[in-house]
């Protein structure tokens, strides 16, 4: 008898627990879409907007209609920014400088992170956390210094660096060469050590290791580490408006917003156009190689 | 086809000896297993054969040609490692071809070997597959045949089983014993299992503390085992340990192991342990050796009363502990012959097998 | 050369026979040090001299040819518009860091509620911020900000309220600073935190349930301390990134109404690059360095720690 109300008192009140408990989370899922949506709207606003000025005339712009709408819906922003030399100048220019820093970027940091992670040399742990540090020190601390530099270094060689396009295949490696490096380590670090020690008994020297056996395993952080060398590249903003002036050096950032907004007349639907355009690379890669793009932004922390 | 020569060799790692001053002569085609618990540095003394680690002292010899400052890749020896160490990338055949490519052999020897060796593994409908797609005893076979198409003078093995189940782990090491046969390479092979040391080698390496304990065919450490270590570490369920005191009786010699129980040590062996005569020392006798007395006693055969602790019975036998003086002992006895716990059993020590070592240099006598 | 000194005493300690193995392994470190020759010539002339050369020009004037000691920077400590731009970037930073871990913690619960084949869709919107380049992501806002356009103050006006001065108006161009900020670093704590969240075992919340624990207990004593570690590091980097931020302030208000948005790196530029006044620019940049410092020590400190823990 005994026993048998210990289980009643038990069960007595487990069983409405239970149908609470799915009812809340049933609740709990409908808040849940219910917030994703409305901070999707937020995080969706501005490059939606960009998208439906870019379709509105002048015309309609300046006419002060419904903002979020387009009423007369007009592909001439498109078709003037891509007949237009400037604009595709910018385009060159950006995909050029990108372009040759990643592979600057993947020739300096993956024998550097292979060096790093598998032959220990004197140096080399402090090294490794150096490369780290680096990666921490922003392109704000930095472009004064660089931008005397380059003067005196002018001043010294009489090579142009200041307002040459290629002056930023010079400083972009700064700023993803240690992050490369810094997630190629983990990458390399993680493959099992007999890997090597196989391929060594097989009769194959640094080189075959490196180039047979590590970039072909630890591909998808090569992969991540490209996508991260390339949207740094297209993004950054104050090294060219630094270091370059006249028009035909200028990357797309920095000749948008220095030569679409004239004065005070804005031709926003331009303007609009040409950031979505500049946008797309960057997100035209990441809707492809989406999970390579969260593996690399999540290696930095996570790794090492 | 080669012998392995070591001498004198030496490994430290900052002034820590992880092996000590080792001497091994390997015969051509000679099956050797290095056996002994984790840190006795077995594997070191292998990755040091290997080439894959650099040695402190001494030299080793492969075909009397000394190797000590060969780079692993020109060593012409194959390995087999605990985690397999498949290129996860390559096919199976490409992992297993790898080594030649690297070599530059023509393509249709490396299709020949890799077939050759494929078929002798059985792995002939796996060459396309990734490692990632295979079971652990087919990884296992692709790493073996990855070391039998370089038909390299030397098989090295780092504990190749420990990552399978148990039944796998029987299965494979036939398969390993059965390629052996079949290719007759001399083969170098690390263990902590001293099962598959005595089932696999020609010659058994009994490692400790960094140095060899003994050398010798598996029956021949079984039976006459040199320390006290080899002695405990081969066999299983392990050899009975007891404290003993070795007493003159007339002109032979009783070993007492407690108020109660003294053995006559059989007469051929009364010569031999009569320096000891006096000492303080440990007797170790197996548990097979400890059996239900019978009536029919053949000789050398001492009695005595033991209380059955616990029972075990395994169907084609059983074991039992009691103790003697608090010490533990098992015993194996006829799963007929009756045994009950908490009952006393007539127990006959078989001495013809009976081991005394000396405590403090831990040798057998 | 301390390697080479190294090898020298090992030389003596063993016998000669050793040298052929010891030229394999010098060979060995040589090599690898070639491989990162690059890499060490590109930290030291592109990272550390020009950090060092910064601390140089600071202490020149104008002209770039008398030594000034620490004039530019008295100078700076008179002047009302640096303690403003001081109290500005810290303020920025702060709130702006609070706000995106805040955002990011509950949209990653929300995201991890869902079920789990629609996560990476959710997943794949909601960063999409962090993937525009922030000087284009700008100027989208600037164009919902612009004072005569704003889409934002036509909703407002169709809702009965008066329109904000978004960029015009120093409070509310501080806040629209923060804003896009926040809009565009909230994506990246999101993503961290969902890894963090899947890192943590199901068991522990369901030995938590049986323990008699509530959602928000559950949270307290399970999710966080489990997710100390990352939260801690993604603040520190953030906090770094956020600091030095330069894109959003340049392109949205360049520093102004009247120098009330300026940060530290727009200064820097407006100063140094605009103005012509190397040192005076090379001074503010300067001033980013301790903040920077501390979060480096304290990420440093975290990962040697778990570097420690894994081996």
């Amino acid at each position: 008898m005994t026993a048998a109300t210990v289980v009643m008192d038990k069960s007595a009140p487990t069983r409405p627990r239970y149908g609470s408990m799915s009812r809340d989370r049933r609740w709990a899922l409908r808040w849940s879409y219910f917030f994703l949506v409305l901070f999707a709207i937020f995080f969706l606003t501005p490059p939606l907007y960009m998208f439906i000025t870019s379709l509105k005339t002048s015309a309609e712009i300046s006419a002060a209609t419904n903002p979020w709408w387009v009423y007369h819906p007009s592909l001439t922003n498109y078709i003037e920014l891509l007949t237009s030399s400037t604009y595709i100048i910018f385009f060159r220019n950006s995909a050029i400088v990108s372009i040759f820093v990643v592979c600057i970027t993947m020739i300096i940091s993956v024998p550097a992170a292979f060096a790093l992670a598998r032959m220990k040399f004197w140096g080399s742990a402090v090294l490794a956390t150096g490369v780290f540090l680096t990666y921490l020190i922003p392109d704000t601390l930095l472009f004064i210094p660089l931008f005397k530099m380059f003067a005196v270094f002018n001043e010294w060689t009489d090579i142009q660096l200041i307002n040459k396009w290629w002056v930023l295949l010079i400083v972009y490696p700064t700023l993803t060469v240690p992050f490369c490096t810094w997630i190629m380590i983990g990458y390399f670090a993680s493959i099992p050590k007999e890997l090597d020690e196989a391929a060594l008994m097989d009769g194959a020297n640094y080189r075959q290791i490196l180039f047979k056996i590590f970039i072909p395993v630890a591909l998808p952080g090569l992969i991540a580490a490209t996508i991260f060398a390339f949207t740094v590249s297209w993004a950054q903003f104050l090294y060219p408006l630094a270091f370059t002036t006249s028009p035909d050096q200028l990357v797309l950032p920095v000749g948008i917003i220095t030569t679409l907004i004239k004065g005070d007349v804005f031709n926003w639907g331009q303007i609009m156009t040409g950031a979505l355009l500049g946008a797309a690379p960057p997100l035209i890669i990441y809707a492809f190689l989406m999970d390579y793009y969260i593996a690399g932004l999540t290696a930095g922390a996570t790794k090492g | 086809m080669a012998q392995v020569t070591l001498r004198k060799v030496v490994k430290k790692y900052d002034e820590v000896e992880a092996v000590s001053a080792i001497d091994l002569d390997i015969a051509d085609k000679e099956f050797v297993v290095l056996v002994g618990p984790s840190g006795c540095g077995k594997s070191t003394t292998l990755r040091m054969i290997a080439g894959l680690e650099d040695i402190t002292g001494g030299e080793i010899a492969v075909d009397g040609e000394i190797v000590n400052d060969v780079p692993p890749k020109d060593r012409d020896m194959a390995m087999v490692f605990q985690n397999y160490a498949l290129y996860p990338h390559m096919t199976v055949y490409q992992n297993m071809s790898f080594g030649l490519r690297l070599k530059h052999f023509p393509k249709e020897e490396i299709e020949k070997r890799v077939q050759e060796a494929a078929r002798i593994l059985d792995i002939t409908d796996l060459l396309d597959r990734k490692p990632r797609q295979l079971s652990g005893g087919q990884r296992q076979r692709v790493a073996m045949g990855r070391a039998i198409v370089r038909n390299p003078k030397v098989f090295l093995f780092d504990e190749p089983l420990s990552n399978l189940d148990a039944k796998l782990r029987v299965q494979m090491r036939t398969e390993i014993k059965r390629v052996h046969q079949k290719v007759r390479t001399t083969t170098v092979y690390v263990t902590h299992d001293q099962v598959e040391a005595m089932t696999l080698a020609d010659r058994v390496v009994v490692m400790n503390r960094g140095r060899i304990e003994q050398i010798g065919a598996p029956n021949f450490l079984y039976h006459s085992p040199a320390t006290r270590f080899v002695a405990g570490f081969i066999g299983s369920p392990a050899m009975n340990f007891l404290p003993c005191r070795l007493e003159q009786a007339g002109d032979g010699l009783n070993v007492r192991l407690s108020d109660s129980i003294a053995f006559a040590v059989p007469a051929e062996r009364v010569q031999r342990y009569r320096p000891a005569a006096g000492k303080e020392l440990t007797f170790g006798i197996r548990p097979e050796h400890l059996t239900e007395a019978k009536t029919n006693g053949s000789k050398n055969l001492a009695t005595f009363d033991a209380g059955i602790e616990v029972v075990e019975p395994m169907g084609n036998e059983t074991m039992v502990f009691f103790s003697i003086s608090g010490t533990e002992v098992c015993g194996r006895i006829d799963p007929n012959a009756g045994a009950r716990v908490g009952a006393s059993m007539k127990m006959a020590a078989h001495l013809d097998h009976m081991h005394l070592i000396d405590n403090a240099s831990g040798r057998v006598l | 050369m301390v390697d080479a000194a190294i090898s020298d005493v090992r030389e003596l300690s063993t016998p000669a026979k050793r040298t052929g193995m010891r030229r394999m392994l010098q060979r060995k470190s040589s090599i690898a040090f070639l491989m990162t020759l690059p890499l060490i010539l590109l930290i030291g002339l592109l990272v550390l001299y020009p950090a060092f050369y910064a601390v140089h020009l600071a202490t020149l004037n104008k002209s770039m040819q008398r030594f000034v000691g620490l004039s530019n920077f008295t100078f700076l400590f008179n002047r009302e518009t640096f303690w403003m731009v001081v109290r500005q970037s810290c303020i920025f930073a702060l709130t702006a860091v609070i706000f995106k871990a805040l955002i990011g913690f509950v949209v990653a619960h929300f995201v991890h509620n869902v079920p789990a084949n629609k996560q990476r869709r959710w997943r794949g919107i909601l960063l999409i911020p962090w993937v525009i380049p922030p000087a284009m992501s700008t100027l989208a806002w600037l164009w919902l900000f612009d004072p005569s356009y704003s889409a934002f103050n036509w909703i407002l006006v169709h809702l009965g309220l008066s329109p904000v001065a978004w960029t015009g108006d120093a409070y509310w161009a501080r806040f629209s600073v923060i804003l896009i900020n926040v809009w565009f670093g909230a994506p990246f704590f999101l993503i961290m935190y969902l890894a963090a969240l899947k890192s943590v075992p199901d068991q522990l919340y369901e030995a938590a349930q049986i323990d008699g624990a509530n959602w928000w207990q559950r949270i307290w004593f399970v999710t966080l301390p489990m997710m100390r570690n990352i939260i801690a590091i993604t603040v520190l980097f953030s906090t770094i990134v956020t600091f030095a931020n330069f894109d959003i302030v340049q392109v949205l208000t360049a520093g102004g109404p009247i120098d009330k948005t300026h940060v530290f790196a727009t200064w820097a530029f407006r100063l140094g690059i605009q103005g012509g006044d190397i040192p005076l620019g090379a001074s503010v940049s300067l001033f980013m360095f301790p903040i920077l410092a501390v979060c480096a020590i304290f990420i440093l400190r975290d990962i040697r720690r778990r570097g420690n823990e894994a081996s």
